[in-house]
């Protein structure tokens, strides 16, 4: 941990965004026929948890999630991935002409996006793939937008957002280090 | 879990329990891949692999081909009969050409022990072994590992028995090393003409005298390969006597705890080493090996792109 940390959300904010991001999840595709959440390893599946969770109370009937782990889609495997384990991606059902939302905890360069949508496509051609993250902090390397977002920081390059969680995975706080 | 920071895979004997666990986790998850429809990720995209066979092969040579398709690298296959070795051209020198190709990974079998180590000193992409005479075979180790992990759930404590030809097999070597590193106890039989001079010197192994005294209450029995290719005449009077003394039927498979695995790394020679009631039979794991190698190698190809210089 950096010196200088700051909380951006806490727990019930977090609560909060993610109820609203599940209603505006309803509202777009009028309901949760044929939608399905798939979390990005590890915040994102978490997350994608707590608004399925969220979207049962609101709707009832549950909605299917899945998650993908993206480290064999990255695009700068050299640097960083071989030296550490692949994790799993578990998808228990086709997403052919499936809503897909993408769920994950900060978009930043949009490159961990990007990765996640080749890894869907190997699952079947969903019939569209919208984005929901928790914090959106700028910094875009490619032409990619969440469709749903729990709250737009603006940040500089030197620092860093994190959605920190508890051993239940869920999360506890959005904290800014500088 | 550990980093893993080889360039190279060799032998499991150069590998910690950590870079073993992390090969299995690995394996474990890119599994999943090669169920899907669309069996392919682009982890390797432009990484270029060669397969260079001295050595017969079709399962290893196939499961490592596959292994780097789905990994969306390049493969190139070279065999003996359409190399120039056979013009006799020395191991370093073919080394070098293929070098100046730029490869990434070069996955090699050769019928020399410790060939793999002369090449890795020539060469600068990482080398593979893919079975060195009666050294080491890892990819092979290292799926009958994930095997067993698959049935028990860990390694740790399992008495796992490893019958027949033990001299010529670098399969039984690799197992050993990979096995007693993960904490499982290994019992070796064979014809004294089949057992290495101070056999328990090849790990912290028992020597049975006997093939009952080996599989008596194992959780996994292993039958090795008759090489017929690698042994004179004398090692055995004939493939009858060897199935009698050293053959696993369902009835000595009896002895065994009950559901014990039987494994096999192939090719069988049906009713010499195992009898086709074994074979075919509910306890064998055989096909679950042959499914599971390719994971494996695809864990090995993933890992070794991000080791470091040794």
């Amino acid at each position: 941990m950096t010196e200088n940390v700051t909380v951006l959300m806490d727990e019930s904010g977090i609560k909060r965004a993610l109820t609203r991001i599940s209603h505006e999840i309803l509202e777009r595709n009028k309901g949760v026929r044929d939608v399905v959440l798939i979390g990005i390893r590890s915040g994102g599946a978490f997350l994608a948890e707590e608004l399925a969770k969220a979207i049962t109370v609101i709707e009832g009937g549950a909605v299917p999630v899945g998650s993908v782990d993206i480290t064999l889609y990255r695009d700068d495997i050299k640097s960083h991935a071989p030296h550490l384990p692949v994790g799993k991606t578990e998808i228990g059902f086709s997403l052919q002409g499936k809503k897909v939302v993408l769920v994950d905890d900060v978009l930043f360069t949009g490159r961990t996006i990007r990765a996640a949508m080749d890894a869907l496509m190997a699952h079947g051609r969903p019939e569209c793939i919208q984005l929901a993250v928790l914090i959106d902090r700028g910094h875009r390397e490619l032409p990619i937008r969440a469709d749903f977002v729990g709250r737009n920081v603006p940040t500089s390059l030197k620092e860093n957002v994190q959605v920190v969680f508890n051993e239940q995975n869920q999360p506890l706080e959005v904290v800014l280090e500088k | 879990m550990a980093e893993f920071k080889h360039r190279n895979i060799i032998a499991l004997r150069d590998l910690t329990k950590g870079d073993i666990e992390l090969l299995l986790a690995t394996a474990e998850n890119l599994r999943e891949i090669n169920s899907r429809d669309i069996k392919k990720v682009p982890t390797l995209r432009g990484k270029t692999i060669i397969n260079l066979f001295y050595e017969a092969s079709t399962r290893t040579r196939t499961s490592f081909e596959i292994a780097a398709k789905r990994l969306s690298a390049d493969t190139v296959n070279i065999s003996p009969s359409t190399s120039s070795a056979t013009k006799g051209e020395t191991l370093a020198d073919t080394a070098l050409n293929l070098l100046a190709m730029k490869p990434d990974i070069i996955v090699m079998r050769h019928a020399v022990s410790g060939s793999h180590y002369h090449l890795a000193k020539k060469v600068t992409c990482s080398v593979i072994n893919a079975g060195d005479g009666a050294h080491e075979h890892p990819s092979q180790g290292l799926l009958d590992l994930l095997t067993m992990k698959d049935k028990f759930g860990r390694l740790d404590g399992l008495k796992v028995a490893i019958v027949g030809d033990i001299t010529h097999s670098r399969v039984a070597r690799s197992d050993i090393q990979g096995l007693t590193k993960m904490g499982s106890h290994v019992y070796l039989a064979g014809p004294p003409t089949m057992m290495p001079p101070a056999a328990e010197r090849l790990g912290s192994v028992t020597v049975c005298a006997t093939m009952k005294e080996a599989i008596q209450d194992a959780d996994v029995v292993m039958m090795l390969r008759i090489q017929q290719e690698r042994q004179g005449k004398t090692l055995m009077p004939n493939a009858r006597e060897y199935s009698r003394y050293f053959g696993l039927n369902p009835e000595n498979l009896k002895l065994a705890k009950p559901g014990a695995m039987v494994m096999h790394p192939g090719p069988i020679n049906r009713g010499v080493e195992m009898s086709s009631y074994v074979v075919d039979g509910s306890q064998s794991h055989i096909l679950k090996q042959v499914e599971n190698g390719v994971a494996v190698r695809m864990a090995m190809l993933y890992h070794v792109c991000g080791g470091e210089l040794e």
